[in-house]
């Protein structure tokens, strides 16, 4: 059917095939942070570490681009939203691209010695967010708010799994101060988490918001 | 946050200017307005959208009976005026023409000073006291930010201001005799964009204390400078609501498309 905007929308989706091009790199960034973490890899940290100038780029890109149509083409409605909608996914993956920084960096921190206890929780933890990110990328492509209400009820999951971390690696604290170090790495790893599942609950929420217009907190 | 239930009104209760019910126009057998539902609110300016020959020009004319003249017009339902059906058949349409005032896409200025443009409709109601009209010219010049720069040259002939401040002259004749409504028909689209944004604003100072309609086919204009949108479509109101949510949220796919600039 012809659209007299065509070429305002083919802008609309090089604006989002921007944003899932900043979503994919911040998804291998996380995937890479919790590798290096398990693998005991400081070099994959490091280069970890430094592809996060890739996703503050692509985060300016999309920023300017939003601008730049909101000043030259008077959006509207729908056409608004998925460019309030794009602006404000790009700064959710960027908190999930810092806080995988973080990880990284408290992973060069425990490398250099044995851990303590095996990491069960964490990686139970991690395939959660990941999967949660996975799922809200395609739940963003594919405008697949079923997936996306199915995929934020996951983040009582890592919620619980924080909180009872948390728990554990103070009582260890309590009771052997030698394992302090080593269990605020941990920690602070699982508060990372906690918060990337948040952040991916904002990306969710905002998707649900560019497609109905709903403002809504669908994670309770 | 979820907004309530669309109503195809601008206006409810005791803010209601201008009640439409089930308002039918018809050019001889085509039916121009179809069931017009709506609201017009004191204080408020609403701007009716929609595409060429959709009936906007149509609807906001009926509000002052303009159509009368045209052959073959005749309508059904009514347009109630704080209260009282303006198509009633007691109504003289001077004195409504009086109470809902109207701006045209050109300006109509006559071939006279810039003095007795103004100054005519208030003669034309039978006020003849020369100091009660240079009070009457300069306060309409006043509301309409002309005074200072015309007070000393009240005597030239209008047709030599630019278009935008004749069409402020005309917005000055329209209140000149105190209307309670002013229907404005497209009045910028003859003019400059700072022209346009200088017209926008004095309808927001003018909403204080008038209920304005406006026609626009310019929707960045009724999105900048109405409180309320209507957006009709092949004679019919399709929607009517906030101008806020009309333009982020509208509830029928048509409106959306049309905002969105996508009705083909």
């Amino acid at each position: 059917m012809y659209n007299p905007r065509a070429s305002f929308e083919n802008q609309l989706k090089e604006l989002e095939r921007l944003l899932l091009e900043m979503g994919r790199a911040a998804e291998t960034m996380l995937e890479h942070a919790l590798e290096a973490l398990a693998q005991r890899d400081v070099d994959l940290a490091n280069d970890t570490i430094a592809s996060d100038d890739k996703v503050d780029y692509l985060k300016l890109e999309i920023e300017s681009k939003s601008m730049e149509l909101i000043a030259t083409q008077q959006p509207a409605a729908k056409d608004l939203r998925r460019i309030f909608g794009a602006i404000q996914i790009a700064s959710d993956v960027e908190r999930v691209a810092d806080y995988s920084v973080n990880i990284c960096e408290s992973a060069i921190k425990l490398a250099d010695k044995p851990l303590f206890k095996p990491l069960i929780d964490i990686p139970r933890m991690e395939q959660v967010v990941v999967k949660m990110l996975k799922e809200s990328l395609e739940g963003f492509v594919d405008r697949d708010l079923e997936l996306i209400e199915q995929m934020i009820l996951d983040d009582e999951e890592v919620d619980n799994l924080y909180e009872s971390l948390y728990d554990e690696l103070c009582e260890f604290m309590k009771k052997d101060p030698s394992l302090v170090d080593q269990a605020v790495e941990l920690v602070l790893i699982s508060r990372h988490l906690e918060r990337i599942a948040d952040h991916i609950t904002n990306i969710g929420e905002r998707v649900y918001y560019v497609e109905t217009g709903i403002f809504t907190e669908l994670h309770q | 946050m979820e907004e309530g239930r669309s109503e195809n009104s601008s206006g409810n209760g005791k803010d209601e200017k201008i009640r439409v019910e089930k308002f039918n126009l018809y050019y001889g057998d085509f039916r121009a307005l179809k069931d017009i539902e709506t609201s017009f609110k004191k204080n408020a300016i609403t701007a009716v959208i929609g595409p060429s020959g959709c009936g906007k020009s149509t609807f906001l004319r009926s509000i002052n009976r303009m159509n009368d003249t045209v052959q073959g017009v005749s309508t059904r339902g009514q347009i109630l005026l704080d209260g009282e059906n303006i198509y009633g058949p007691d109504v003289d349409v001077i004195w409504l023409r009086s109470r809902v005032g109207m701006v045209f896409q050109r300006p109509v200025v006559f071939p006279l000073s810039i003095f007795d443009n103004v100054a005519c409709a208030p003669r034309v109601q039978g006020i003849t006291g020369s100091a009660v009209l240079s009070d009457i010219v300069e306060e309409s010049l006043k509301a309409v930010d002309l005074w200072d720069d015309l007070k000393g040259r009240l005597e030239q002939p209008a047709l030599s201001l630019s278009l935008g401040n004749q069409q402020k002259l005309c917005i000055a004749r329209t209140i000149s005799i105190e209307p309670d409504v002013i229907l404005f028909d497209e009045p910028c689209s003859a003019l400059d964009p700072v022209a346009t944004l200088r017209i926008e604003e004095l309808m927001w100072a003018l909403r204080e204390e008038y209920t304005i309609v406006i026609v626009t086919h310019n929707m960045q204009q009724a999105a900048r400078a109405s409180d309320h949108t209507v957006f009709m479509l092949d004679g019919q109101l399709i929607e009517a609501g906030p101008t806020n949510k009309v333009f982020t949220k509208p509830e029928d796919f048509r409106t959306e498309k049309y905002i969105t600039g996508k009705l083909a």
